[in-house]
């Protein structure tokens, strides 16, 4: 950026292109098929099922003309106008649409955001003289979505907020110049144009606000201490004005199209036997090990989809602890879960992508030796044993913050990194292994002291010759309830040098019970 | 000066001295993978009442490791994971392994393989025995599933070979069966020695090893402690003395005819 550039505010030197497409639901809903175009004339809404009835989510022309609106419960509608046509909405779609319009929309600028539910943001800086000038970048912009059959309005302003307030509140097609005073254009648009929650929009309405440019009559101190709990710019009307100039920034979130990696085979025979599925799948794994290898990538989601001639689609996906793009450990990993498939009466099609990949770099391949003298590496022992013995086989006991022994180690995915944790104390003995649960013993003869002397443990009687303890683990309060009892834990030793931790649940007299249980949790080395 | 003739002593001296090279040699110790190499398959057959299985093969395994010279071109320091691999039933039985307890170098390290069957379990050593990025491998199987013949364990034996990954397999409750590990011990607890500062309590774990059948070594029976992570072997009896005598006797027996 030059020194000139430099001096301007930022603000000034931006132009984004904001289109709102008012009808985009319906319009997708009509574009769908084309017998739909026959409902043109018929009143029709898209309906989304609610805890109270079937709900309006989108209504056409002729719809909106027989008193349907969004918003309205169907059974209204109804009353109004009996023989309004139904279709279900698809929230969902709409979004994806959205987003697929996104990427589209780049033909007018470098990126562009969605701006959910119905809207998208461009920014067009730099870009008009391509079209030649702004006016005819907005015409561009109609005309194209004319062709399309999506109703749009558009605006081109310094910053997302006027851009969207003029495209929404403005004639269509209005441009507001870097150098002309935004305040005075805009001060007689509504306070909705600022992009409230409705319930501001409310608070305003009663304040007797009702235009932008009455905000700055009352005082900024005024609405400051009104909204002062509002940290949300949705909430705060100050937050989305100083957007709406340029005062504040406004981060958007563009649109990064990105392809998956994608390999298909298209059988001219259907295949009916595994071997033959094996060279198949051994063929996509090579194709997906190069693609990947292109985009310098490592798969670590990959999804196997088998299109069986009579229409079934089999799917097997994949997950990979470390990214690899190793043609020979994927197809080891999808060789285990294609037993089970049944090729009915063959499979015509085979298409493998990998759903998640993460960045790997290029290295140098084994020159020495095959990998099969070299071992396998530590990513590929935990996929393969995951495939084999399932999710959750595989694990690695981290710390967690906790007093209770059994709750102070979880069990993680073994490459994950381990969480932090403070540091185990020096004093603390633990046994080398924990027992799934606790064990109730049965005291035969106590000390005085409290421990037990003699005690019996899954049939067979222990007598304790050596002890250390109490140490004593308190309830966790904060967490538990409050009858839990805390525990007395004991190091003992018994007459043929066993060792165990055993605790006392709670103690006589702590009014949390009866007389208190012992338990063996631990077995020490 | 005269020369004493060498011939003229009795060839028996001679003998003695190779039996009891041969004998010395031939007797384990801890320490003693620097000269011979890592144990690479042993079986440690322990009861599910106490840990002292887990223990003595955590003791053992750390034991060779750090005996071990480290190799031309690799890290000086070992960070390799660790696998350990348990049945269900094992689990079940002995507890899972607990990392405040584990010896401080194994606490990050570990990775635990939990196998609902037999099957999976000797798969999964198979596999852990495969990796080079596993310092060694513990395997605990309990009772003597049919999985585990001595096909099982004579391929758990080359794949070890091959890959250099010492494997301890923890046999739970187990009788002893026909296998082709190079050691086979059977451990129980001993009474530990009393800590310096509390008599009352127990110290350092000690083992009672008796290593019952070995292909390089001669059987025995040793008192194992583990402390700091250090492990010592003292004399349980003088019957193992005999046992060596014997065996090394053997092992005379069937050189000599070779050397004349």
């Amino acid at each position: 950026m030059n020194a000139f550039a430099a001096n301007l505010p930022v603000s000034q030197t931006r132009r984004i292109l904001s289109i709102w497409l008012p009808a985009m639901a319906m319009d997708r809903w009509r574009l769908g098929a084309a017998e739909r175009r026959e409902f043109d004339e018929t009143p029709l809404v898209l309906i989304a099922d609610t805890a109270h009835g079937p709900r309006i989510e989108a209504v056409n022309r002729a719809g909106a003309g027989a008193g349907a609106r969004a918003g309205m419960m169907l059974a209204d509608a109804r009353t109004l106008c009996p023989e309004i046509v139904t279709a279900p909405s698809d929230p969902a779609g709409d979004l994806a649409f959205l987003e697929k319009l996104a990427v589209w929309a780049q033909r007018w600028g470098p990126w562009s955001a969605m701006d959910a539910p119905d809207g998208l943001l461009i920014d067009v800086t730099a870009v008009p003289h391509l079209f030649g000038g702004e006016a005819k970048l907005v015409a561009d912009v109609e005309a194209a979505f004319a062709s399309r059959e999506i109703a749009a309005r558009c605006a081109i302003a310094p910053t997302a907020g006027a851009a969207w307030a003029l495209a929404h509140y403005a004639a269509p097609g209005t441009i507001l110049g870097a150098g002309e005073d935004a305040e005075a254009r805009l001060g007689e648009l509504p306070v909705a144009a600022l992009r409230l929650d409705q319930d501001v929009v409310t608070v305003l309405r009663r304040l007797g606000l009702k235009r932008l440019g009455e905000l700055t009559t009352i005082g900024r101190d005024a609405i400051q201490r009104r909204f002062r709990n509002r940290k949300s710019p949705a909430a705060n009307p100050l937050i989305r004005l100083d957007q709406l100039l340029g005062r504040v920034p406004e981060p958007l979130l563009p649109v990064v199209p990105q392809a998956m990696p994608l390999v298909q085979r298209r059988l001219l025979e259907p295949i009916r036997h595994r071997q033959l599925l094996d060279q198949v799948v051994s063929d996509l794994a090579d194709d997906m090990a190069r693609e990947l290898e292109r985009r310098g990538e490592g798969a670590r989601r990959l999804e196997l989809g088998l299109w069986r001639v009579d229409g079934e689609v089999a799917v097997r996906r994949l997950e990979l602890a470390a990214a690899t793009r190793e043609a020979a450990h994927i197809v080891r990993l999808l060789a285990a879960k294609l037993d089970d498939i049944d090729a009915g009466f063959g499979i015509e099609m085979l298409r493998l992508r990998a759903s998640w990949a993460e960045p790997l770099a290029l290295e140098q391949g084994d020159i020495e030796a095959a990998a099969e003298n070299h071992g396998i590496a530590l990513s590929a022992l935990v996929d393969r044993l995951t495939v084999r013995l399932g999710e959750g086989a595989v694990t690695r006991p981290v710390p967690f913050a906790s007093h209770i022994p059994e709750r102070a180690q979880r069990w993680q995915p073994p490459l994950e990194p381990e969480p932090p944790s403070q540091g185990q104390l020096a004093f603390h003995n633990r046994p080398l292994k924990l027992l799934d649960r606790a064990e109730k013993i049965a005291v035969l003869y106590a000390t005085p002291d409290g421990y037990p002397q003699r005690f019996r443990w899954r049939g067979e009687v222990h007598e304790v010759t050596r002890v250390e303890g109490p140490e004593r683990i308190a309830p966790e309060w904060w967490r538990e309830r409050g009858t839990a009892r805390l525990r007395d834990y004991y190091r003992i030793e018994d007459q043929r040098g066993r060792r165990y931790w055993i605790y006392r649940l709670g103690i006589v007299g702590d009014g949390r019970g009866g007389a208190p249980d012992w338990y063996l949790q631990g077995l020490c080395a | 000066m005269t020369q004493p003739d060498l011939s003229s002593l009795p060839t028996t001296a001679f003998e003695d001295v190779a039996t009891l090279a041969a004998r010395r040699s031939a007797r384990w110790r801890p320490g003693l993978a620097i000269q011979q190499g890592k144990a690479l398959h042993s079986e440690i057959f322990a009861s599910s009442r106490e840990a002292a299985g887990a223990g003595a093969a955590l003791a053992l395994a750390l034991d060779d490791w750090r005996c071990t010279p480290r190799g031309e071109g690799e890290e000086a320091e070992d960070r390799r994971s660790v696998l350990w691999v348990q049945t269900r039933d094992a689990a079940r039985l002995g507890g899972r392994p607990y990392r405040a307890g584990l010896p401080k170098d194994l606490q990050a390290r570990l990775i635990h393989v939990l196998a609902e069957k037999a099957e999976d379990a000797l798969f999964a050593l198979e596999e852990g025995l495969r990796c080079r990025e596993l310092a060694f491998v513990i395997g605990e199987v309990s009772g003597n599933p049919k999985a585990l013949d001595f096909t099982a364990s004579r391929r758990l034996t080359l794949t070890a070979q091959k890959h250099g990954v010492p494997l301890f397999l923890l046999r739970v409750d187990a009788g002893r069966d026909l296998s082709s590990a190079r050691m086979r011990w059977e451990v129980a607890s001993a009474p530990s020695d009393t800590p310096e500062w509390n008599a009352q309590a127990p110290g350092d774990p000690a083992w009672k090893a008796e290593l019952f059948r070995a292909r390089s070594h001669a059987p025995g029976e040793w008192v194992l402690k583990g402390s700091d992570g250090i492990l010592s072997a003292s004399k349980a009896s003088r019957q193992a003395d005999r046992a060596v005598a014997n065996w090394t006797a053997g092992l005379q027996h069937r050189r000599t005819p070779r050397r004349a």
